[in-house]
């Protein structure tokens, strides 16, 4: 019984672990997001609180808390409230998979591809029910264009998931990661390389990021489904946006750029010159490198009409897929190398 | 089973892409809009009302305020007017002078247009690169007026004083270093001319990075390409003018076809598009930008060459200088009956019309022979592309609906007057 | 086996803990002086037409029903990627045929024009 607490215990402490440097990455993204939109767009950014601007997220997240709650009169109350937190917490619980590096992840399932699948699939639940909720027409058109937006991208990405497994055999994010050893050139992203477009693609349009936000569409629809939310019910999902943008990263460094192995593995001399780096700094170096290509996406390119991300979706991405997985499963049936041995 | 309906609901007057206080009645059928009806008259502030109870020349500044992205082409209109009415010319040093800032005004109108078009079809970066060169101009307009936006610079009889030998300079502050003001100000040593033309040098190559941005960008022509379409006869009908007749295939320029100022002797060529829809109306103005700066060229070059009055020899109408009031109590007198009382105008009416960015702004003006209009009315060059908007966005979508109202060009000081 | 399901359990609950505690530290810290305009639902200033839940064409039930179709050929197919090295030619036959019926019915879809906005 006492060791039973203990080992509770101990997950707690490993689960703090993992959500507080989480947490405040996410602020920093933000702040490393405007800094650096800022300098795309020639302005500044953020530079007034602290050195540099650096506290500006902690001043952000003050305001967000002090701000009022408003619950408008025609919503449903509870399930305006539930909302939040039904995005946040699948975003959050996702980790629980993730290794960080060899031997480092809480949980190491054997299904862990399709938790995540599974949980990427859920995050939609919250856009809905908030929209519904809100009982606003704004907010119920932002959910129903989330909703369609997600449905349509799911799929692609999916597809692009099962040419992972192909590759790999397995669906232990710690086995797809290790099976890619090798250097860059063994990486899944160069054998699965339309499946690896698409995944990013449809992780763009899953987390409603610019060229896809729809959603949102500040310009359309105002503020799309959190139109209603202020402080910190509006900070949640903000907050569930951006946790589910380094997890799309996180996933996309995962599976086909090969998680925490160094790029350098297998060439003679840069190969063991950067033995030393620990896999961790590797895998966040990759993580970093797709965030600044969401931000990037941001600052290039202007926003589809939502029955253009449809067709994008369904009638560029499936086919895509659908082909490249029949390539992949050829692959692994005569076992190509060096990929799928 | 209950009977699938239609959504009614507000787009606007608090919605970001309603450029300003624009309040459209939705009907969607899904994503699909049935009836866009619009609602204006939120920023009615009855200026032509106002103008019929001030001496002439006290109306000037609130024609800043009608259209208050394009300031200095709304004054213009108003100016000829009282110059056709009292038969006045101004000296072609004015003429040139106005000329130039029209196109400057042009170019900021544009500027502000491609901004805010860009920013609500989503692309966010250009937004911000059409207000750094904003900022360059509206500097002009500081040097030579002292205000940034309400210039009312513009008098009847020519412009209020000539154009300055110095720019004004940034400074130092808790913010701005030395090295970093020396080299905001290295642009800024010479003449307000020199300022022009320094930037008119860079300006082509500004326009190329917006263009780098949109015009090749697939989903950019995705978002605009048969959005929004008129043809050319549907836009006659509809009474459009400016860019949104241009872009629908009409050679149709007042600049050109009615020359007023000195633009019979500049050289410039009138863009025009083929299909009418948003993507040809911003090519049209982006064009025009390039057109604009190249007559801020030219009217530069003769400016640098020909000094001279930029008021008309008429002390009924134009007041004396500053010098004369200091020292001759008669001047002073004149001065203050002159802005307090104003001058009369000869009985009769006059129509002036000059190419706005936005299309054919119209001033009608009736004078009963005192010092007040009897009756002044102002042709809003976007009143008729507004009114034509139910048409223009009817089977479209509501993302299509934020591209046609910013591709119109609206904006609301003019259009609730 | 399942107890490395347990830290999961965990963190969902975890995840949800914080998710309330945010709410509640922003519902005491933060004021609360709620009246009729505010709590109005936003419809750019001005009173809402009529209410938001009538029935309404949201023009992608097609969709959604292709959706359900495809995303259950996703879980079909995970098991099968797994496995695929290790049961051969006739897993991977198998497979490919009804990979191969499901193109014809997405060929279907797509030329009824079931995958069209209108």
């Amino acid at each position: 019984m006492f060791n039973d607490l203990l080992l509770i215990l101990w997950i707690i402490i490993k689960i703090i672990v993992i959500v507080v440097p989480l947490l405040l990455g996410v602020a920093y993204l933000t702040f490393f997001e405007r800094k650096v939109i800022g300098l795309m767009q020639s302005r500044i950014g953020p530079n007034r609180v602290g050195p540099w601007g650096l506290l500006q997220p902690i001043a952000d997240v003050l305001k967000l808390l002090t701000k009022e709650i408003i619950i408008p009169s025609a919503s449903n109350r509870y399930l305006f409230v539930i909302a939040p937190m039904l995005t946040i917490t699948p975003a959050l619980a996702a980790w629980a998979v993730i290794p960080f590096s060899q031997g480092m992840a809480l949980a190491n399932i054997n299904a862990g591809v399709l938790y995540l699948f599974a949980l990427g699939s859920l995050s939609v639940y919250g856009v809905l029910v908030a929209g519904w909720a809100s009982n606003s027409k704004y907010a119920f058109l932002g959910a129903m264009r989330a909703a369609a937006q997600t449905i349509s991208y799911e799929i692609a990405m999916g597809f692009s998931f099962v040419g992972i497994l192909l590759a790999a055999g397995s669906m232990n994010l710690q086995d797809i990661v290790l099976k890619q050893q090798g250097g860059f050139w063994h990486w899944y992203w160069l054998p699965l390389l339309p499946l690896f477009v698409t995944y990013w693609i449809s992780g763009v349009a899953e987390t409603n990021r610019l060229p896809f936000d729809v959603a949102e569409g500040e310009s359309e629809i105002v503020a799309g489904f959190h139109v209603e939310y202020s402080g910190i019910t509006f900070a949640l999902f903000f907050l569930a946006e951006y946790i589910n943008m380094i997890m799309v990263s996180t996933i996309a460094a995962l599976l086909f750029l090969g998680g925490w192995l160094s790029p350098f593995e297998g060439i003679p001399l840069l190969g063991p010159l950067f033995a030393w780096v620990p896999g961790i700094i590797w895998l966040f170096l990759k993580i970093g490198g797709f965030l600044f290509l969401y931000i990037w996406l941001r600052a290039t390119f202007p926003r589809y009409r939502y029955d253009q991300i449809m067709r994008l979706g369904w009638k560029v991405l499936i086919p895509v897929t659908l082909v490249w997985v029949v390539v992949v499963s050829l692959g692994v049936e005569f076992k190509i190398a060096p990929w799928f041995i | 089973m209950a009977e699938i309906r239609n959504y009614t609901f507000n787009f606007g007057p608090q919605h970001p892409a309603a450029h300003g206080v624009l309040r459209l009645v939705l009907e969607v059928d899904g994503e699909t809009i049935v009836r866009a009806d619009p609602h204006i008259g939120l920023l009615h502030r009855a200026t032509e009302k106002l103008a019929e109870s001030k001496p002439y020349n006290h109306s000037i500044g609130y024609m800043d305020r009608l259209d208050y992205v394009s300031m200095m082409c709304n004054e213009h209109g108003y100016v000829l007017a009282i110059e056709k009415l009292l038969g006045l010319t101004p000296p072609p040093r004015a003429q040139y002078i106005r000329v130039m800032f029209d196109e400057i005004t042009r170019v900021l109108n544009h500027l502000l247009w491609l901004g805010a078009h860009a920013l609500d079809i989503g692309a966010m970066t250009v937004f911000l690169y059409c207000f750094r060169e904003r900022e360059e101009l509206m500097d002009c307009y500081e040097a030579v007026s002292g205000a940034r936006m309400h210039a009312t610079y513009y008098r009847p009889g020519g412009v209020y004083r000539d154009l300055p030998e110095k720019m004004p300079q940034y400074k130092t502050s808790k913010w701005h270093s030395e090295k970093e003001v020396a080299r905001l100000n290295a642009n800024r040593q010479g003449s307000l001319l020199d300022f022009i033309w320094d930037f008119t040098e860079r300006f082509p190559m500004r326009v190329d990075e917006y263009e780098t941005l949109l015009t090749d960008n697939r989903i950019w022509k995705q978002r605009t390409v048969g959005i929004g379409a008129v043809t050319a006869e549907r836009a006659m009908q509809l009474g459009f003018t400016g860019p949104m007749l241009r872009g629908s295939g009409v050679e149709w320029d007042l600049r050109k076809k009615q020359p007023y100022a000195v633009y019979d002797q500049l050289d410039f060529e009138i863009p025009i598009g083929v299909h009418g829809d948003c993507y040809d109306r911003y090519l049209v103005r982006v064009e025009e930008m390039r057109q604009s700066n190249k007559i801020i060229r030219q009217c530069v070059e003769w400016l640098r060459k020909n000094p001279g009055p930029v008021m008309a020899d008429n002390k009924k109408v134009v007041p004396p200088t500053r010098m004369a009031m200091k020292e001759d109590m008669e001047a002073l007198i004149h001065h203050f009956k002159l802005f307090t009382e104003g001058y009369c105008v000869p009985a009769g009416e006059a129509y002036t019309t000059i190419e706005h960015p936005k299309g054919e702004y119209g001033v009608y003006l009736v004078s009963d022979g005192a010092n007040k209009p009897y009756r002044l009315k102002i042709r809003a060059a976007s009143y008729p592309h507004l009114a034509a908007i139910g048409e223009m966005v009817k089977g479209h979508m509501i993302a299509d609906l934020v591209a046609v109202i910013s591709s119109i060009d609206i904006v609301f000081g003019e259009i609730d007057r | 086996m399942l107890e490395n399901y347990l830290p999961i359990l965990i963190f969902i609950g975890i995840g949800l803990v914080i998710g309330m505690a945010a709410l509640i530290i922003g519902a005491l810290i933060g004021p609360h002086k709620p009246d009729a305009e505010k709590n109005s639902p936003y419809e750019c200033g001005f009173p809402a037409f009529e209410d938001t839940r009538l029935p309404f064409d949201v023009r992608y039930y097609l969709v959604a029903i292709l959706f359900i179709i495809f995303d259950l050929e996703t879980a079909f197919l995970f098991p099968w990627a797994v496995v695929l090295h290790k049961i051969g030619l006739y897993g991977f036959l198998a497979m490919m045929v009804f990979l191969g019926l499901l193109t014809i019915g997405f060929i279907y879809e797509w030329k009824k024009g079931a995958l069209e906005w209108q």
